[in-house]
Formats: C-alpha cells, sequence, structure tokens
C-alpha cells in the first residue's frame, strides 16, 4: 500500500493545485486519460464542496488523504466546516443550498458518476469527510 | 483560464483556454457578463472549447447561468469543439438536451444564420 496526506488552506487557487497532485499519485495505476479525468473531477467537486460550503469563503482547512491499494485509489478528502444536515438530501441531483450562487446541485451526482464508491459522513457543527475510491485498469474495464 | 472575447455582428463568441472550475468561472461570468450588458446587438452567444481542458459543475452553473440571459434577450447558445470529458461534464448536467452542440466556430456561425 502506497499513501499520501496534503494539507492546504481552503482557498479557491487551491483546486487545481489539489487536482494536479491527486492526478500525479493515480498516475502510477496507469490510468488512461479518461479515467484521470474522473478522477480529478470528483476531486474537486469534494475539495470545491469544502470551500464554498462547508467554511463559506471564510478561513478553513482542507486536508486529502490518498491510498494506492492494488489496482484502487481511494481519496478522502476532510473539512471542519459547517457540515451536512440532511446527507440524503445533499446527494440529490439538483439538490442546492445555494442557487443564488449559481450552482447546479450535481457535485454529488458527478462524484458517484465518477468513481466507484462515494461514502458521505458529516456532523453538522463539526464538518464532513468525503470517502471516495475506483477501481483502475482491467478489472474495470471488463465490467463495462 | 482565459477567456477570449470575439463579436461578429449578432454573435458573440467565448473562446476558453485552460480549466473552469468553482476558481476560474467567474472570469468567465464577468467577461461575457459585462459585454453582453455593454452590447444591446448581441443575440447569440457560441462557446468553443476547443482549448478547454477541464471542466467541473461549476461549469454548469455559470454556462447555464448564460443561457438563461441569453435565452432571455432572444438569442440561442451553441457549443462547439466539445471534448469527451467536458461533454460527460454537461451531459450529466442535463445542458445538452437544451444547447445544440457543433463540431467547429463556423459550422456554429452557419447553423446560427
Ligand atoms: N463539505 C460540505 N459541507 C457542508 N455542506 C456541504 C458540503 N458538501 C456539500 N454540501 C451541501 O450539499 C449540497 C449538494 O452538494 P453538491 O456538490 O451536490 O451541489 P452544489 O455544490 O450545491 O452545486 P454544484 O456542485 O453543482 O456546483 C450543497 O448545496 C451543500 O448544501
Ligand atoms: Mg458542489
Amino acid at each position: 500500500m502506497n499513501y499520501m496526506m496534503l494539507e492546504v488552506p481552503a482557498r479557491s487557487e487551491n483546486e487545481s493545485f489539489v487536482r494536479v497532485v491527486i492526478a500525479a499519485f493515480a498516475a502510477r495505476l496507469d490510468p488512461t486519460l479518461e479515467e484521470l479525468n474522473e478522477v480529478k473531477t470528483a476531486v474537486s467537486e469534494a475539495v470545491t464542496n469544502s470551500i464554498l460550503h462547508a467554511y463559506e469563503d471564510d478561513r478553513g482547512v482542507i486536508k486529502i488523504n490518498a491510498f494506492l491499494n492494488d489496482r484502487q485509489l481511494t481519496i478522502e478528502i476532510y473539512d471542519t466546516g459547517k457540515g451536512i444536515e440532511d446527507i440524503a438530501k445533499a446527494r440529490e441531483p439538483l439538490f442546492t443550498s445555494k442557487p443564488e450562487l449559481e450552482r447546479s446541485g450535481m457535485g454529488f451526482t458527478i462524484m458517484e458518476n465518477f468513481m466507484d464508491e462515494v461514502k458521505i459522513e458529516s456532523i453538522p457543527g463539526k464538518g464532513t469527510a468525503i470517502k471516495m475510491s475506483k477501481s483502475f485498469g482491467r478489472a474495470v474495464k471488463n465490467n463495462h | 483560464m482565459q477567456v477570449q472575447l470575439i463579436r461578429r455582428k449578432k454573435n458573440l463568441i467565448a473562446r476558453f483556454r485552460g480549466e473552469l472550475d468553482h476558481h476560474t468561472s467567474e472570469i468567465f461570468r464577468k467577461t461575457v457578463d459585462k459585454e453582453l450588458a455593454k452590447n444591446d446587438q448581441v443575440q447569440n452567444l457560441i462557446l468553443n472549447m476547443a482549448n478547454l481542458t477541464f471542466m467541473d459543475s461549476s461549469g454548469i452553473g455559470a454556462i447555464l447561468g448564460r443561457y438563461k440571459q441569453v435565452k432571455a434577450r432572444g438569442g440561442r447558445v451553441i457549443i462547439c469543439g466539445l471534448k469527451t470529458h467536458n461533454k460527460k461534464i454537461l451531459e450529466i448536467g442535463g445542458l445538452l438536451k437544451i444547447i445544440p452542440v457543433c463540431s467547429d466556430e463556423s459550422k456554429a456561425i452557419a447553423s446560427l444564420d
């Protein structure tokens, strides 16, 4: 097993930085360009949510852990922001608490589409953890 | 990300270069909205994504927002140069049901005439 840990302030300019780091880490599994784009997007969604919803553009820290196990990449994204009251509702396509900011409410739907598994753990007032995983290579392609 | 604007009579062409995310979507919003506010003659918006290397859900919201404005002034939006990844995002966001797609700019312009 290989792993990496990263911590960044919750600022929007770090979104692309985290995407690049995760892509470089995942590259060891020799993913296709498409798979890599999917992972980058899922990470981008979770990190953006922490900046936009958890900390509401105020100060905060985002922690990103990633693990490589055989053909599987697992990514965990933690914030200590405001948390999610109703996780089932948050997962619904088109649900957004910030329509005034032109959010589409598709972030979780995209994460679920692009990763094999997406877990959301959240405590209102304490923070949120997103844990997602995706397998690469032959095993995945056979399933399609 | 950069957004280059080109005006051809009633058509406004926005050429993207780079990555469209939460951080950069503001650039797209501001540039296009400023031009729409300034120019009453502009009716249609062509989004050229040939050099757009990444997009996430922030792109869905930002494009939908411009789409609504253009529609409100009686115009049309067309997307061209759509890469596989960007297409997936727009598809999931339901945008390909309301916005037509062309292979390149000249085809987009022709379809608006
Ligand atoms: N880390 C988080 N902390 C607090 N609330 C969150 C967090 N992540 C998501 N949410 C809540 O879940 C809702 C749905 O998230 P999702 O990413 O699906 O949509 P969105 O961010 O509102 O819009 P989009 O991602 O399409 O721009 C958000 O509107 C927000 O209320
Ligand atoms: Mg989101």
